[in-house]
């Protein structure tokens, strides 16, 4: 168990220190969110779009920066050639949560710059149950790196990589797109945190399904 | 050759039935249809908007069992067998969503407003396509079957979430509740037999249509030199 956790961090650790090299999911991330949210920013104009609107939207930018940046994780594995010598060191377990823990760190760093961004330059975007949108935000974090890895992991063996990662992801993350959007308009709306107890279920829901089927199933993506 | 015979006559009748038999308030004779309120002519969709929405599901949970029995046994025979059904199950949610669509137009007053069911079978179709795009995506057979396979599951666990999702964000209109209110289906016998006739047609024609299309593809598979698939 210890060993195996061992190589968990170390796959992460290993992932962060080639990141760190190239800097290309983080800048890539980060200039999506730029580019983006300065697209909303120029077609509201001096309008002021209700929040419902502005909370869904939100979710349009984390949507696809999170596609701009983490279907790099086993792609770059395939355009190294080093994905043999990983099968090669541990097993598939190992790898997935590596990479797992890896996006979910993407995932959380990009939430917190774009939302950060986003509610500082929208105007009209309020959040008055802040505790609904701090945990929609981290089990929608969650929920997003777990679809978001398994589907890179199919798309890094596929022959067109970067069109297909959306495509194949949206069908997957609607429900969870669909739960946090609702959660944010209750949020922003002031709801209770009581009334949005019922998203935070499906959402917890969702992680824990789509984890449990991507380890499943990992193996035969990974293996040759 | 007799089944076939056979399957065609029956979906003739079925058709004709569907189409022919009158609807009256009062049902008396044995083959008259009692009208359903706010329904009225237009329920006769029933007779082929339904199974064809209950075939696209069939088309992917096929497509979804073949891609399991394939990751566990690695027959590429399991994986034609799944991507037939999933082709199958695309072509019938195609004809669900227009069919669906239309009949929306007459009862609703649009074709498309996001009806909890119109999105649902708008996601199905997303998967469809997703699943082509993957496949045509990938070269080696053997890898293309795994993806396929993989993707197929991973879509497959996360499409229930929809009948918890879509009730929290609208309502449905979609005639359902009015059929089937408090699990008591408001239809009488005649229409009841023709409705499980029509079902029971198409998904013979489902099968039909899916042993050519797997006896198709096994030749291709044999003979890889042939173009498409």
């Amino acid at each position: 168990m210890t060993a195996w956790l061992r190589s968990v961090i170390s796959i992460y650790r290993k992932d962060w220190h080639s990141e760190l090299r190239t800097r290309y999911a983080i800048s890539a991330l980060l200039m999506f969110v730029v580019t983006t949210i300065s697209i909303i920013l120029f077609s509201l104009g001096s309008e002021e779009a209700p929040p419902d609107v502005l909370s869904g939207m939100l979710w349009v930018v984390v949507f696809f920066g999170a596609m701009s940046g983490l279907s790099r994780t086993f792609v770059t594995e395939e355009e190294r050639g080093t994905s043999m010598t990983l099968q090669l060191l541990t097993s598939p377990g190992a790898i997935y949560f590596g990479k797992l823990l890896f996006n979910l760190v993407l995932v959380f760093g990009l939430n917190a710059v774009t939302i950060s961004l986003y509610a500082i330059v929208i105007n009209g975007f309020v959040i008055r149950t802040m505790s609904i949108f701090l945990v929609a935000v981290v089990l929608g974090s969650v929920g997003f790196a777990a679809a978001a890895t398994i589907i890179a992991a199919i798309i890094a063996r596929a022959s067109t990589k970067g069109t297909l990662y959306p495509v194949l992801s949206f069908p997957i993350l609607l429900p969870l797109l669909l739960t946090v959007i609702n959660a944010t308009r209750l949020a922003s709306e002031g709801a209770f945190f009581s009334e949005a107890v019922g998203e935070f279920q499906l959402l917890i829901s969702y992680i824990v399904v789509v984890v449990t089927a991507s380890t499943m199933v990992f193996e035969y993506v990974w293996k040759d | 050759m007799a089944l076939r015979l056979l399957l065609a006559l029956w979906l003739t009748l079925v058709i004709i039935l569907g189409f022919a038999l009158p609807m009256v308030a009062q049902p008396q004779q044995w083959y008259d249809l009692p009208i359903i309120p706010g329904l009225e002519e237009k329920a006769r969709i029933i007779f082929f908007h339904v199974p064809t929405a209950w075939l696209s599901v069939v088309g992917f949970l096929g497509s979804l069992g073949y891609g399991i029995r394939y990751l566990r046994k690695k027959d590429p025979d399991d994986d034609i067998k799944s991507a037939s059904a999933a082709g199958l199950g695309f072509m019938f949610c195609i004809l669900a969503t227009v069919t669906g669509a239309i009949w929306a137009k007459f009862s609703w007053g649009t074709y498309w407003n996001w009806d909890p069911r119109q999105t649902s079978i708008f996601v199905l179709l997303l998967i469809y396509g997703a699943y082509f795009a993957l496949r045509s995506a990938v070269e080696v057979e053997e890898k293309k079957a795994t993806l396929a396979a993989v993707y197929a599951i991973i879509a497959g666990v996360t499409m229930p979430f929809f009948m918890f999702i879509m009730p929290r964000i609208l309502a449905s209109l979609h005639p359902e509740p009015i059929l089937n209110a408090q699990g008591k289906v408001h239809m009488n016998t005649m229409m009841l037999v023709v409705f499980l006739s029509s079902l029971a047609g198409f998904t013979g024609l489902y099968y039909w249509m899916w042993k050519v299309h797997v006896r198709i593809e096994r030749l291709r598979y044999r003979h890889v030199q042939l173009p498409g698939g």
